[in-house]
């Protein structure tokens, strides 16, 4: 087996090229080299992009943009993103995250991808030459997509408003049952105003759990009052099945976890 | 396929070859270039006993194509020892009995050198995070938390 490598200067360039058949963009290489040596055939060419301004955090009235190839792991230690840091300490051993790009994670599979949900969460913009689009139009046409991811930008969420929880057998790492992030807006009494709740495992990308959003309007964060949107929290997921967790059992337990989240 | 050059710095050592484009840094590190310290266990970037320190970064070279590593620092185990002693690592590893089949050694020792190359006096929960990328099925990782913890105090003690 042999991959045929294409180093460019420019996204522009990178575009092009990735339109030939075969052809995958190397980001980290968690995904892609991992396919190639798994055996599959239809990887032939790889194609990466050295800009500059793929590798750069920025952040700006209240708004970060980070570059598609930045690693969990200059997330997780950058000052001013803490509040996603859990999220992007998830992923993998302290060897992935020195590897995995946030770009990449957009395409992982489940039960990868677990800092995916948290910016599915934060209503994330994904990048491309073209222009921005709404990360959920992204993941919906992700496996058709041929344009280079360039960043991802969101708002920073207030102290407090945001919450991630990934639940593994092993501990500290381990691959993902499921994972949870949730960003609640709330009145001075503890009321959710806005909700916007994403869920890893319960497809084979992040989904949102619209259901339990809505009924978590107007809720206080107690065992009673969030008791409808745990009920109508499996609306709509077809959880993936693997080593790690049947469907069934996944379906479970999301109800129990989201509970531990909402009140932790 | 056409090959592509590669040039390096492995332990120390500045090290050229040919490679057939998309070869990974494992294949090219062992097959190559002879340096066998690093493992190829489950090339899924799930097992970290390829685990190797590139530019100062604990990576996976089962994981990283040869020809991205152009002008890169690297160095695996193999090259820890120094005039015939053992690195405080390899002792502590030794001398609690860490290692039983030594597949994951490598990549252990590896992982262990990035933490104690950062911090210097890890906590027990700081060994447990830095190992937590490196699969062992002999020991219940017990005695390789300790021989980490071991190393970091002998390491002190020589600093003081």
């Amino acid at each position: 087996m042999s991959l045929a490598l294409q180093t460019f200067s420019t996204v522009k360039d990178a575009n092009s090229a990735l339109q030939a058949s075969g052809t995958r963009y190397l980001g980290g290489g968690t995904l892609v080299v991992r396919a190639a040596n798994e055996g599959d055939v239809s990887v032939s060419s790889l194609v990466r992009v050295t800009e500059p301004s793929l590798s750069q955090i920025t952040i700006s009235g209240g708004k970060a943009r980070i570059g598609a190839s930045v690693t969990m792991a200059a997330i997780a230690r950058h000052p001013e993103l803490g509040m996603i840091a859990p999220a992007a300490r998830a992923v993998g051993g302290p060897a992935i995250r020195n590897m995995a790009t946030v770009g990449g994670n957009l395409f992982a599979p489940a039960p990868y991808g677990d800092f995916a949900v948290a910016l599915l969460a934060l209503d994330a913009s994904v990048a491309t030459e073209d222009g921005e689009m709404p990360i959920e139009t992204f993941l919906a046409g992700r496996d058709t997509g041929r344009a280079v991811v360039t960043a991802v930008g969101f708002s920073l969420p207030k102290a407090e408003t945001f919450r991630f929880l990934k639940v593994s057998r092993v501990k500290p790492k381990g691959v993902s049952v499921l994972s949870i992030a949730a960003l609640l807006q709330r009145t001075a009494d503890g009321a959710v105003t806005a909700a916007r709740i994403a869920l890893g495992c319960m497809a084979d990308r992040p989904i949102r759990a619209k259901a339990a959003e809505k009924a978590l309007l107007g809720c206080k964060l107690t065992p009673e009052e969030i008791a409808p949107a745990l009920a109508v929290a499996g609306e709509g997921i077809t959880p993936v099945t693997d080593p790690i967790a049947s469907a069934w059992y996944r379906a479970e337990v999301l109800p129990v976890h989201l509970g531990r989240l909402l009140l932790g | 396929m056409a090959k592509v050059p590669v040039q390096f710095t492995l332990n120390g050592s500045e090290k050229a070859e040919f490679v057939e484009s998309g070869t990974t840094l494992l294949h090219a590190l062992r097959d190559k270039i002879g340096d066998t310290s690093p493992k190829g266990g489950c090339h899924q970037g799930t097992c970290g006993a390829c685990s190797v320190i590139i530019d100062g970064e604990l990576r996976l070279s089962c994981l990283t194509l040869a020809e991205t590593c152009n002008g890169a620092d690297i160095k695996t185990t193999a090259g820890l020892a120094e005039g015939g002693m053992l690195h405080p690592l390899q002792r502590a590893f030794l001398d609690a009995f860490a290692t039983q089949c030594g597949f994951c050694t490598p990549g252990m020792i590896m992982a262990a050198k990035v933490l104690l190359d950062r911090m210097p006096n890890p906590s027990r929960e700081d060994v447990v995070e830095a190992l937590s990328g490196n699969v062992c099925r002999c020991t219940g990782y017990e005695p390789i938390i300790q021989a980490v913890l071991t190393a970091a105090r002998a390491n002190s003690q020589n600093a003081a």
